[in-house]
């Protein structure tokens, strides 16, 4: 079966039944009701008054926001422990403003137990282990923390470079001025604002767009509204203009606590494209709920359809960590995925500065992602269970 | 009369199920007509295809002369529906599920609450429509199926669960509803309804109808007109036989529960005389034939699931 839409306005029908029904009353001083607006104000104030909803779609996903950032915000520091064994000459040596550049970077303490000390590197107590074995500075750190360890390695490399340098009685031909520059290292909140928005626009949409559609269809209410006069379209606009709020709002919630102090995602430029982008990336999003609730009979079955679709799409489109990072193969499918270019357009316009022609191609793909499946869903839809 | 409802050799099967089976009938327009069955009839199927809600695999049905599928806008702005109360949307009140389905027809607010205020429902307007008592949730179902003055309007089982008081009161609507000249089908189980109620009935089973008529006329057709009972034990049951043949009774069937006892007859007078002449009248209920004995007659007495 397909959705028919009959295009003839009903004519008025002039009811000429002796003592038959009353006259409309529309058009005498009534004001005319309009059933899109009618339907997504309805639908609004149906999520406004469930706690759970609004919990589950707006609050939870922040609580995720707030959790992920707070997490990875610590784990960018590079401050690192090492334990230091005995007399270590270059760290001994050091002296003025280049001992404080080293005690910024690592806490150094003495131990005097060579066993000790390995098994607390080993444990995570410290980072990492120096000690030195005649004119050789060995280092020993554990392999479960990469970085921290690739940290301790380079600092003690170029302190004994500068060592080894100083010994030659040379003054340095080359020195090196490290500053850190804000913009050009990914900050965690940069890539888990669009992520997890990503991720709780995907959610929203495509749950609460499955789940919706079986339930109007098993309780009849489909079936209900096709024996009145409202239009397939009106339904559906009504639909997508309370989803549109809906993800609109939640944007607005995850750009107001990613750029509170505490997490510092300064929006620069373009950062406004976000909202369209946000509007054309929950369309695809809403027809792969609608394609779900349209295969799918009971809330059950959709639910966990939709689960399905969800978390994979998310891990694969980028949403909880960077696509730049993951295999080839991650990021060879992730064109595949829409949600995808909503988490890569909202990098661009949150993170890098990017602007309307960075994100346009994004936007149409998503617009032709939705072509697709509402087709598809055009095919398997139906209005009541038969 | 014109006919506001044609339906002739109607099917519909699903599956295996042939769940309506060449049904025809035909309905007066302002006319009170009832389809009564046994769960499982096909009377909803039956009014599902004369809505418009599914196709029929065959046969015609036609409503004011036009096919009501596929889905035709104007005919519907002619026909009203009701659903079972929960097909409302959730968490919506009284009043603004009624607003709801007045824009539906473009209508007005002005519309919408006095289609509230026409069911009984103005004081409920701000209660959930979840809230209200199965009633009120029927008396919101069709004021909604109402809101656009519809000519014709189809119910399914409108009283099904409701307390006595309830369905009285729901009877009391559906016949203003009638008399206002908007035909009305509906499908029931209950016999005391359609006989209260309808113009005319079709008794259907297994998908087909197995009669039409007026309640009256159905009921004047059954063979046991009359029933007379008594209290048990007031008589020997082994003398009654003599009693009755006495009295010029041939065609009296008797019963005894234990409680009473009850004699069935088209010839109620020498019976009733005989019984006063024995002082035997402790307990005396003298029923007519009802409409629930022509269907038990028609459909049979057998337990079905």
């Amino acid at each position: 079966m397909s959705v028919e839409e009959t295009t003839t306005r009903p004519e008025p029908e002039v009811r000429a039944t002796a003592g038959g029904p009353a006259g409309q009353s529309a058009g005498s001083g009534d004001d005319r009701l309009r059933p899109v607006w009618q339907l997504a104000r309805t639908m609004i104030l149906s999520v406004l008054r469930d706690k759970g909803t609004i919990f589950f779609l707006l609050i939870f996903p922040i609580l995720f926001l707030l959790l992920f950032g707070t997490l990875f915000k610590t784990s960018g520091t590079s401050h690192i422990e090492v334990a230091q064994l005995g007399d270590v000459q270059v760290l001994d040596e050091l002296r003025g403003a280049q001992r404080e550049e080293v005690t910024k970077a690592a806490t150094i303490t003495r131990v005097d137990n060579e066993a000790d000390a390995l098994r607390q590197v080993r444990e995570g107590d410290y980072d990492a282990l120096v000690m030195q074995d005649g004119g050789k500075v060995v280092l020993r750190y554990s392999a479960a923390d990469s970085v921290k360890a690739a940290s301790a390695q380079a600092a003690l490399n170029s302190l004994l470079e500068r060592a080894n340098l100083a010994a030659t009685g040379q003054p340095p031909t080359y020195t090196l001025e490290a500053t850190q520059v804000q913009d050009d290292s990914v900050k965690p909140i940069q890539y888990l604002t669009p992520g997890l928005l990503g991720w709780a626009i995907a959610s929203s949409s495509v749950f609460s767009s499955a789940l919706t559609l079986v339930t109007m269809r098993r309780r009849k209410i489909l079936q209900r509204m096709r024996m009145s006069l409202v239009r397939p379209w009106e339904v559906v606009a009504a639909r997508i203009a309370m989803t549109m709020a809906m993800v609109l709002v939640q944007t607005a919630l995850f750009l107001l606590v990613a750029t509170l102090p505490y997490f510092g995602l300064q929006l620069s430029g373009s950062w406004w494209l976000i909202v369209p982008l946000v509007v054309c990336g929950t369309l695809p999003l809403m027809s792969l709920g609608m394609f779900i609730g349209s295969v799918t009979k009971t809330e059950e079955s959709a639910g966990g359809l939709a689960q399905l679709l969800v978390l994979p799409m998310s891990f694969l489109s980028g949403a909880f960590f960077t696509l730049d990072s993951a295999p080839s193969w991650v990021q060879a499918v992730s064109y595949l995925m829409p949600l995808r270019y909503l988490v890569k357009g909202g990098e661009q316009v949150l993170s890098r500065g990017g602007g309307l022609v960075d994100v346009l191609p994004s936007m149409g793909g998503m617009l032709l992602f939705t072509a697709v499946v509402t087709g598809l869903t055009l095919r398997f839809f139906k209005w009541n269970d038969a | 009369m014109t006919a506001a409802i044609v339906a002739d050799g109607v099917r519909k099967k699903y599956g295996d199920i042939q769940a309506v089976d060449g049904v025809s009938l035909r309905v007066e327009a302002g006319e009170f007509y009832g389809i009564l069955g046994p769960n499982g009839a096909g009377k909803t199927t039956t009014l599902e295809i004369m809505e418009g809600v599914r196709e029929p695999d065959e046969g015609r049905i036609e409503l004011f002369g036009k096919s009501p599928w596929p889905r035709d806008l104007a005919l519907l702005n002619r026909i009203g529906v009701q659903f079972q109360s929960s097909s409302f949307l959730d968490k919506l009140t009284t009043r603004e599920t009624i607003r709801l389905f007045a824009s539906f027809y473009r209508l007005g607010t002005r519309r919408a609450d006095e289609m509230l205020e026409r069911v009984g429902l103005t004081e409920f307007g701000k209660v959930p429509a979840d809230k209200l008592s199965g009633g009120q949730a029927q008396r919101l179902s069709i004021a909604c199926g109402l809101v656009h003055s519809p000519e014709i309007v189809f119910l399914d089982e409108p009283t099904a669960g409701l307390d006595p008081q309830a369905r009285r009161n729901l009877w009391d609507l559906l016949r203003q509803v009638n008399e206002e000249g908007r035909t009305v089908v509906l499908t029931t189980h209950y016999m005391d309804e359609a006989e209260l109620l309808c113009d005319r009935v079709s008794v259907m089973e297994r998908g087909t109808v197995l009669k039409t008529g007026s309640p009256a006329a159905l009921i004047r057709e059954l063979e046991d007109s009359v029933r007379v009972s008594v209290e048990s034990g007031l008589i020997n049951e082994e003398e009654l036989p003599k009693l009755l043949a006495a009295a010029g009774v041939a065609d009296a069937s008797v019963e005894d529960d234990g409680v009473s006892l009850s004699i069935t007859t088209r010839t109620p007078g020498p019976v009733l005389s005989m019984l006063a002449d024995r002082g035997s009248l402790r307990g005396l209920a003298v029923r007519g034939g009802t409409l629930e004995d022509v269907f038990l007659q028609l459909t049979g007495r057998e337990y079905r699931a």
